[in-house]
C-alpha cells in the first residue's frame, strides 16, 4: 500500500505519461506528496523510489535541493515570513519578530500543540504587497502587527475544527 | 489575490485583460482570446518568426535577449522532438509580475507557448511554475483542461492537422531554478544545477532535444505581437526595445504595484508620479532598477528611460522589472547583507566562486553590519564579489556580486559609517537580536 491515497497516486501515474522519462515528474510528486503526509517520510522516500525507479539516495539529494521539501514533520500551518528586501522595507522584520512573540517559537520551530511552525523564507513574490507572509499556501500582504495576530487567530480556530 | 493598480500614463496590452475574470476561457474567447494562435497558423512557422523579429520583443525574464532571434536559432529538422519550456519560476527579489498574469491571463501564456510551439515546429510544452504559488498551478490546471476540453489543445488543433499538447509542471522553492538550463534539470526531475554552455538549449535542451525557454511576461506577449502585428507592437516602445513591460514597484513608495508602460518610460517618472513618489515626506536614497540583482543607482542616476540599452549604457539592467525604492531611512551595509543572505541561501554550491564567494560576502557583511567591522574589510567585499563576475557556469554568481560592488562604490561612506564598533546609525534593533557579532 503507497504511503500516500489512492487518489494521488493514481493522479501522479497519469501525470506521469506527460514526459519521456520515469522521473521527470518527481519534483511536483514530492510537493504534493508532502502535502498529504505533512513531510516526506521515509515510507513516502521508498514509495517514491519505486515509482521512479530511483534509488532512494537520488530521491533524497533531490529533495534536499529544494527548500521547500522537509523530511522532519512541521506543524499543521506553517507560517512563512518573507524578509527580503521589498518586504524588509515595509517592515517584515518587525512581522517576523511578532510571529516569533505570539507564537513562542524561533525559525524552523514547531508549537508544543504541533499547530503552527515558523520559518524566516526569501523572496515570496509579493513584493508590491509587502510585508507579506504565507501560512502552506495562503498568501497574505499588507501586514501590520494587528492584521497577524487576525490571521494567527483565524488558523489556531481552523485548527480546533 | 493582490490588489490591482492603475495609472493613466500605463499602456495595457499584457494587463489588459487583468480584472476581467479571464482565467475563465469562456470570457477569454469574448476577449479575442485564442484568436492569435489561429492567426498563427495561417502565418506558419517563419511569418511567425518574422512578426516576432519586427516585434523587437526581448525576453522579459531578465536577459533581454530578443525571443524571435531565440526562436531562430531553433534548427528546423531534429531527430530528437522539440519542446518550449514557460519559464514561471519567478523568485527574484523585487519581481513579482508573473504572477499577476498567471492570475488574471493564463489562457494567454498557454496561447503565447502554443505560437511558440507552432515557430518552431514543437509538438510539446510545459509551463513550469514555482512551488511557492500553488494557487496559480491550481488556476493553470483548470486553464489547460478547459483548452483540452474545447479541442484547443491536442490532436489536430483547429482543424490544422497539427497535434500540440500543453501541461503545467510546478517547482519546489529554488530561485536558481529560474536559470534555464537549472529550470530544464529540475523539469527532468533532478536537483536545479545548471548545464555548462554550449551547447544552448535551443540545439540540445530538455530530454536532449532542441527547445525554446521563455519568461510568462515574454509569451503571455506573443499572442499580442501576433494580433496587432510586430511592427505595432515594436511602435509601443523604444527602437531595439520593442513593447511594454509591467513594472513592479515595491519598497519606499506611496502607491505601490504592478505597472504596465511603454518601455523607455523614465524611471523618474515611474518613481514620483506613477507610484506617487516617497512616502512620510522622506527623500530617496537607492533605487533597484529591475530585481535584487541589478546594480542599484543613486538619485542622480535615475532620470533615465527604462529599457535594456539604455539602463545598460549607464552600468545597470533592466532585469526583470522589479523597481525597488529605498528612502534615506535605509541603512545601505544592512541592504547589501540582506541582499547576499538572499544568493548565499540560494547558490545551488555547483561553482565554487559563487558558493565560497557569497557565504563569505554574507559573514563579513553581516558582521560588519553588527559593528565589528575593519577597514579593510570594504575593500575585501568590494575584491571578492568582483572576482566572482564571470567565473560561475551560470549568472547567479553574477547576479550576487553585481549590486554588492554597486553598494560599496557608491555608498561607501555608510560602511565607514559602521567602522570601529559603532552600531548602525539607523538602528536595526530586531536584526541585530537576529545577526550575531561573528569574531574575526
Amino acid at each position: 500500500m503507497p504511503p500516500v491515497s489512492e487518489k494521488l497516486d493514481a493522479f501522479f501515474t497519469e501525470k506521469m505519461k506527460e514526459y519521456p522519462t520515469r522521473r521527470s515528474f518527481l519534483v511536483p510528486m514530492l510537493l504534493y506528496t508532502q502535502d498529504e503526509l505533512g513531510y516526506l517520510s521515509r515510507e513516502a522516500i521508498a514509495y517514491l523510489a519505486e515509482k521512479t525507479d530511483l534509488p532512494e539516495l537520488e530521491i533524497r539529494n533531490v529533495i534536499s535541493y529544494y527548500s521547500m521539501l522537509t523530511t522532519k514533520p512541521r506543524g499543521k500551518f506553517n507560517v512563512q515570513v518573507c524578509t527580503n528586501i521589498s518586504c524588509m522595507l515595509r517592515g517584515a522584520e518587525g512581522v517576523f519578530a511578532h510571529c516569533k512573540k505570539q507564537l513562542g517559537i524561533g525559525h524552523k520551530q514547531t508549537t508544543a500543540d504541533g499547530v503552527f511552525s515558523l520559518e524566516e523564507v526569501e523572496c515570496i513574490g509579493a513584493c508590491s504587497w509587502g510585508p507579506a507572509m504565507q501560512v502552506n499556501y495562503d498568501f497574505h500582504e499588507n501586514l501590520t502587527r494587528e492584521k497577524v495576530d487576525k490571521i494567527l487567530e483565524e488558523y489556531e480556530n481552523k485548527a480546533k475544527q | 489575490m493582490a490588489d490591482l493598480v492603475s495609472h493613466p500614463d500605463e499602456k495595457k496590452v499584457v494587463s489588459a485583460r487583468f480584472g476581467k475574470g479571464a482565467a475563465n476561457i469562456e470570457r477569454y474567447l469574448e476577449l479575442d482570446g485564442y484568436q492569435a494562435v489561429q492567426k498563427a497558423l495561417a502565418l506558419g512557422p517563419d511569418g511567425i518568426i518574422n512578426e516576432m523579429k519586427a516585434s523587437n520583443l526581448r525576453g522579459r525574464g531578465g536577459a533581454g535577449f530578443p525571443a524571435g532571434m531565440k526562436w531562430s536559432f531553433v534548427p528546423k529538422e531534429s531527430a530528437k522532438p522539440k519542446y518550449v519550456l514557460c519559464n514561471g519560476d519567478e523568485s527574484e527579489p523585487g519581481t513579482c509580475k508573473d504572477r499577476l498574469i498567471l492570475e488574471h491571463d493564463p489562457h494567454a501564456v498557454i496561447e503565447g507557448v502554443m505560437i511558440a510551439a507552432l515557430a518552431i515546429g514543437a509538438k510539446t510544452g510545459y509551463i513550469y511554475i514555482r512551488g511557492e504559488y500553488r494557487y496559480l498551478v491550481d488556476i493553470m490546471r483548470k486553464a489547460l483542461a478547459d483548452a483540452y476540453a474545447k479541442g484547443f489543445l491536442g490532436k489536430n488543433i483547429f482543424g490544422s492537422g497539427r497535434d500540440l499538447d500543453v501541461y503545467w509542471h510546478t517547482g519546489a522553492g529554488a530561485y536558481e531554478v529560474g536559470e534555464e538550463s537549472a529550470l530544464m534539470e529540475s523539469l527532468e526531475g533532478k536537483r536545479g544545477i545548471p548545464r555548462i554552455r554550449p551547447p544552448f538549449p535551443a540545439v540540445v535542451g530538455l530530454w536532449g532535444g532542441p527547445t525554446v525557454i521563455n519568461n510568462v511576461e515574454t509569451l503571455a506577449s506573443v499572442p499580442h505581437v501576433i494580433m496587432g502585428g510586430g511592427e505595432w507592437y515594436a511602435n509601443l516602445g523604444t527602437p531595439k526595445n520593442g513593447g511594454t513591460r509591467l513594472f513592479c514597484l515595491s519598497g519606499h513608495v506611496a502607491k505601490p504595484g504592478v505597472y504596465e508602460l511603454p518601455l523607455g518610460y523614465n524611471l523618474k517618472k515611474m518613481i514620483y508620479e506613477v507610484a506617487g513618489g516617497i512616502p512620510n515626506g522622506r527623500q530617496l536614497k537607492a533605487v533597484v532598477p529591475g530585481g535584487s540583482s541589478t546594480p542599484m543607482l543613486k538619485p542622480e542616476e535615475i532620470d533615465l528611460p527604462m529599457d535594456f540599452d539604455s539602463c545598460a549604457k549607464i552600468g545597470t539592467f533592466l532585469g526583470s522589472g522589479g523597481v525597488v525604492v529605498l528612502d534615506d531611512t535605509t541603512c545601505m551595509v544592512k541592504f547589501a547583507q540582506r541582499v547576499i543572505k538572499f544568493y548565499q541561501h540560494e547558490s545551488c554550491g555547483w561553482c565554487i566562486p559563487c558558493r565560497e564567494g557569497t557565504d563569505w560576502l554574507k559573514k563579513t557583511l553581516t558582521r560588519f553590519h553588527a559593528g565589528g567591522g575593519l577597514k579593510k574589510d570594504i575593500d575585501n567585499i568590494q575584491y571578492l564579489a568582483e572576482n566572482m563576475l564571470g567565473r560561475t557556469f551560470c549568472p547567479l554568481g553574477d547576479a550576487a556580486a553585481m549590486p554588492i560592488i554597486s553598494i560599496v562604490k557608491k555608498w561607501r561612506s555608510e560602511f565607514e559609517d559602521h567602522l570601529n564598533g559603532r552600531p548602525c546609525p539607523y538602528g536595526h534593533e530586531e536584526e541585530k537580536q537576529l545577526l550575531p557579532v561573528l569574531s574575526h
